[in-house]
Order: structure tokens, then sequence, then C-alpha cells
């Protein structure tokens, strides 16, 4: 009977780790693809010039210009922001009816689809803030959007630092602002930070929200001043894949040019893993 | 008392910036119902969101939605099925079973699958997955229904299993004694105490998993085919709601009909999202797992 029992649990057992290890082969299926046909298009050209012979040919200079300067004023946006609010949620705040309504706001902020915030960014940024399709409205749009990744990284940081460390402070006769300025902040500084990278990877990769607020077809221009248009690299690869007649002849692009957004976003998400773990060894002592 | 006054100010200024958030999402209602609502002036909600008809830029336009709102439900549901038992899965296997050093891979596994941009799966399924499911299942298209809710699974695997696993691991070890006491093997008390104990944080964590899939809009656009038609088969394509918005609004002429209809498409997707999340909250405070009482 107990042998029966246990041999049901093997299986059982055995299917849970199948669909464990089910993930990392999908991820990794896909990273292949994008890495062996990819990978022939990657050259010192393609990284440094402008796309030629209407796009088909030349390099994405432009694109990945465009998403480091999208990137820059999210960041801009959200960081200031995020860490603003998750001071408050986190030292200032009271369970209370005004800290249930900001959660509240923050949580349905994380679940509003992505296209949603492009249409807003589109009806408030760019006509009636009259920022038009620019890297302003583009990188607020992106910045609306990480801002509840950010306050939940922030926050964590801020939990994160003991209490005790406060109280010495509050004990030495400083005041809570002081406190949070000189002690807590500079403790929890580590955490925010990898937050911040994982939110910006986020931005870095999203389509939808930039798509009628910031990115371009093509422009052979660089970012020149964030009321410029511009373009990026997830906008390329769509623009790429899906428009105009030269679709299979630009396939070795499509494939650079994701595979170089790849590299971008895991080689921000994986800093920002070793960082976190290094941090908790450290706490852990 | 210039220190405590000064502390009075920042306190205030730091409550101003919390509420920037919510203020966000009001604005974001203000402005679609802005832009959405003069649809109404040319057709009713009922036609709006029953018509079977998507046909905008035709004279007289069809303004139906109700193919669009099918083929989110369909993909959302169909992406559902794969995600759903997958995630809870994985959440078992990496919050019971897996070694710390096992998990130590395939969390950051699960993160990395997370980060994946979402215009490179779309990318994928349209380049790699629609010939691919072309051939073996010997079909016209392979931008179909199937095909984006493969990818959607993807996307929605990691919401599912990263919250599910913190409610699987957060059930606590008296609990799980306690069945092995009484002679259950591991898996008994899997199935039998941890799950049912752990079951608002799952049930949490697939409503924010199906409510991510729902909003999805690269994938849906590139690798679902884009066919306003009621779908007859899972092989058959799809033009989700996001879908019809981000393919549309390049060529929709500014405050026409058309640019109107497509804020108010943004609405209903809103809602659909809000729903979801209101509902996920719900559980989450109602069924909270408090100590030894949860089950």
């Amino acid at each position: 009977m107990i042998k029966r029992r246990l041999q049901i649990q093997t299986i059982a057992f055995g299917f849970l780790k199948a669909a464990g290890l089910l993930n990392g082969v999908a991820l990794m299926i896909i990273v292949y693809f994008m890495l062996s046909r990819g990978w022939s298009a990657i050259s010192w050209e393609f990284l440094t010039q402008p796309p030629k012979d209407s796009m088909t040919a030349g390099g994405i200079l432009p694109c990945i210009m465009g998403t480091i300067s999208l990137c820059l004023m999210t960041i801009l946006v959200s960081l200031p922001i995020g860490v603003a609010s998750a001071i408050y949620l986190n030292e200032y705040a009271s369970q209370g009816r005004i800290v249930r309504i900001i959660r509240l706001g923050i949580n349905n902020l994380a679940g509003v689809p992505s296209i949603v915030f492009g249409l807003f960014g589109l009806a408030f940024f760019c006509i009636v803030l009259k920022m038009g399709v620019s890297i302003a409205a583009g990188g607020l749009t992106l910045g609306i959007m990480t801002l509840p990744v950010i306050i939940g990284a922030s926050e964590e940081a801020l939990k994160a630092v003991p209490d005790t460390y406060r109280e010495a402070s509050l004990a030495m006769g400083a005041t809570k602002w002081q406190t949070i300025r000189k002690v807590v902040l500079p403790a929890a500084f580590p955490g925010i930070i990898t937050g911040s990278i994982l939110g910006l990877s986020r931005a870095a990769g999203e389509t939808a929200p930039i798509m009628y607020t910031g990115a371009v077809f093509f422009t052979p221009e660089l970012p020149g001043s964030i009321l410029d248009e511009v373009m990026a690299l997830p906008y390329h690869i769509y623009v790429l894949a899906t428009a105009g007649t030269n679709i299979e002849t630009t396939r070795h692009l499509q494939y650079g040019t994701a595979l170089v957004l790849i590299v971008l976003v895991f080689g921000m998400n994986l800093a920002a893993i070793i960082l976190r773990s290094k941090m908790r060894k450290k706490l852990r002592i | 008392m210039k220190r405590q006054h000064i502390d009075k100010t920042v306190q205030s200024g730091f409550l101003l910036v919390a509420l920037f958030s919510i203020t966000v999402l009001l604005l974001i209602m203000v402005f679609l119902f802005i832009e959405g609502l003069p649809i109404l002036d040319h057709i009713s909600v009922k036609e709006f969101i029953f018509g079977k008809y998507w046909y905008p830029t035709d004279d007289p336009a069809d303004f139906g939605i109700f193919a669009l709102i099918l083929g989110s439900v369909c993909v959302t549901l169909l992406s559902g099925l794969m995600a759903i038992p997958l995630g809870i899965m994985t959440a078992v296997y990496l919050a019971e079973i897996a070694s710390p050093r096992v998990a130590e891979i395939v969390k950051p596994i699960v993160e990395l699958m997370a980060s994946m941009p979402s215009v490179v799966i779309g990318f994928f399924g349209m380049a790699v997955v629609a010939p691919f499911i072309q051939e073996l299942f010997d079909i016209p298209v392979g931008l179909n229904m199937f095909n984006a809710s493969l990818m959607l699974a993807f996307m929605a695997i990691p919401t599912i299993c990263s919250i599910s696993e913190d409610a699987v691991f957060s059930v606590p070890t008296a609990l799980k004694e306690a069945s092995f006491a009484l002679g259950a093997t591991h898996f008994e008390t899997i199935v039998k105490v941890v799950i049912p104990a752990s079951l608002s944080g799952i049930c949490t964590a697939v409503i924010l998993g199906l409510s991510r899939a729902i909003g999805e809009t690269m994938v849906v656009l590139m690798a679902a085919g884009g066919a306003a038609m009621i779908p007859g088969s899972i092989f058959d394509p799809v033009r989700p709601l996001p879908a019809s918005i981000a393919a549309e609004m390049a060529e929709a002429p500014f405050r026409s009909e058309h640019y109107h209809a497509l804020f108010a498409i943004g609405i209903v997707l809103f809602v659909f999202t809000f729903i979801f999340n209101l509902i996920a909250d719900y559980i989450s405070h109602k069924f909270r797992q408090v100590g030894e009482a949860s089950l």
C-alpha cells in the first residue's frame, strides 16, 4: 500500500519536474533561434551605421540610440516619483484610507495593458501637452508604465532596512527626514538600483506604448533634443517583420535586431539578479 | 522648532508625490472616455459591443467589436489552458520539491522569461512557430489563434509561477508537519494540504496572469493572423482587441469615427483588466492566508 503511494509520488514529482524543465527548454529554444539566425547579421557596421537602401541593408545605430534615450527619459520620470512614493508608503504612512487608495492606484496601474498606456500617451502627452511624437512623450509614457515596478522594488528595499538603524538615528536626535536622507536611503540604495534596472529593462523592450508616442518608422537623424522623434529597437523589429515588401529579404536584419534587444534586456536583468543575490548574501551575515 | 517644521513640509511633499499613481490612473480613464465616448454619437453601446462586423474604413463604416472581443477571450482562455497548469506545477516544484541549488537556477530562468520583450516573442511566433505549425498540422496559415495562444502562454507563465510560488512557499510548516505525522506522503501533503491552503494566492496568480495575457499587444498583433471574424476552430486567424488598436491607430484620421472607436476599444480593454485586478485584489484580501487558521 505504502509502496504504491510512494510510486504515485515518484511519478507525480516527475511531472512537476518536467514542468519546471519545460520553461527552461522554451526559453532556450527562443534564445537559440535568435542567436543562430541573428548572429550572422551582427557586425561592427550593423551596430554603428544607420539603415540603408530603404531599410533593407545597413545598421541599427539610430534604433540603439533611440532606445537608450527613451530609457534615460523613462528613468528620469519614474525613479524620483517611484522612490518618493515608496518612501511615503513605507516610512510615513500609517494604514488608512489614503494608503488603501494609493495602493489601489498602483496595483491597477500595474495591470493597465501596454497599448492603453500608448493611447493615453498619444491623447495626453502628444496632443494635449503638444509634445508630438518625441522622446519626451514616449519616455513619459514608458515612465508611468514602469512606475509600479519601481515603487514595488523600492518599498521592498526600504522594508529590508532594519528598524534598529532608524531608531539609532532618531535616538541621536535626528528628525525623521534626516534619518531617511542620511540613514535609510543609503542602506536601501542597492535594492532601489536593482529594482530600477529591472523596470528599465522592461521599458527598453516595450513596443506598444511607444508606437504612437515616441518611435517612428524611419529617421536618419540621431536624437538631438527631447522633442525629436526616434527609431527604437523593438519598434524596428516590428516594422521590418510586418511592413513593406521586403519581409523575406530583411529576415537576417530582423533576427539581428532581436538579438541585440535580447542581449540588452537580458544583460540588464542578469546584472540586477547578480546584484540582488550579492546583496542577500551580505544581509545574511 | 525649525527642524520639525521642515519635517512636516517634507512629509506632505511625499504624500503629494505618492498620490501621483492614482492621479495618473484617473487621467488615463478620463482621456480614454474623452476620446472614446464620441463614438456613441454614431452607434449605440449594444451595436458597438455585439455588432458582428468590424469594417471601420468602409462607407458606411461598421463598428461592431464582438468578433474582436471573442478573439481576445478565446486567445486568452486557450493560453490559460496551457499556462495555468504549467505555471502552477512549476511553482509547486520550486517551492516544495526542488533543492535550493536547482531552485537557484530555475528561478532566474523564470525571471528571464518574464523579461523577454513581447515583440521578440511575437516575432518568434511569426518567423519560427508559424511555418512549423503550418507544416505540422497541414493548415493554410500558421498565424492563428493557436500560435498566438502558445506565445501568450509563454508570457503568462512567469506571472502565474512567481505569485503562486510565493503563496505555496508561505504555507506554514506546522500544517505540513501535521500532515506528515498522520502518515501522508509528501505528494499527498502537497495535494491535500499545501495547495488548498495556498488556493487564494494561486487564484490571484491565475487572474493576474490572464489579465496580462488579455492586455498583451505585440504577440497578438504579430502572431494571431489579424482577421476580424468569429473563430470557428483554434487554427482560425483572430484579431484580438489590442491588435486592432495597435494596427489601425496609424491609419485612423485624427478624431474621426474610427479614431474614437479605437479609443472605445481601449475603454473595453481597460474595463476588462480593471475587473480582473479588482477580483484578484478582493480574493487576496478576503481570503488572506492568516497563519494556521487558513485551512
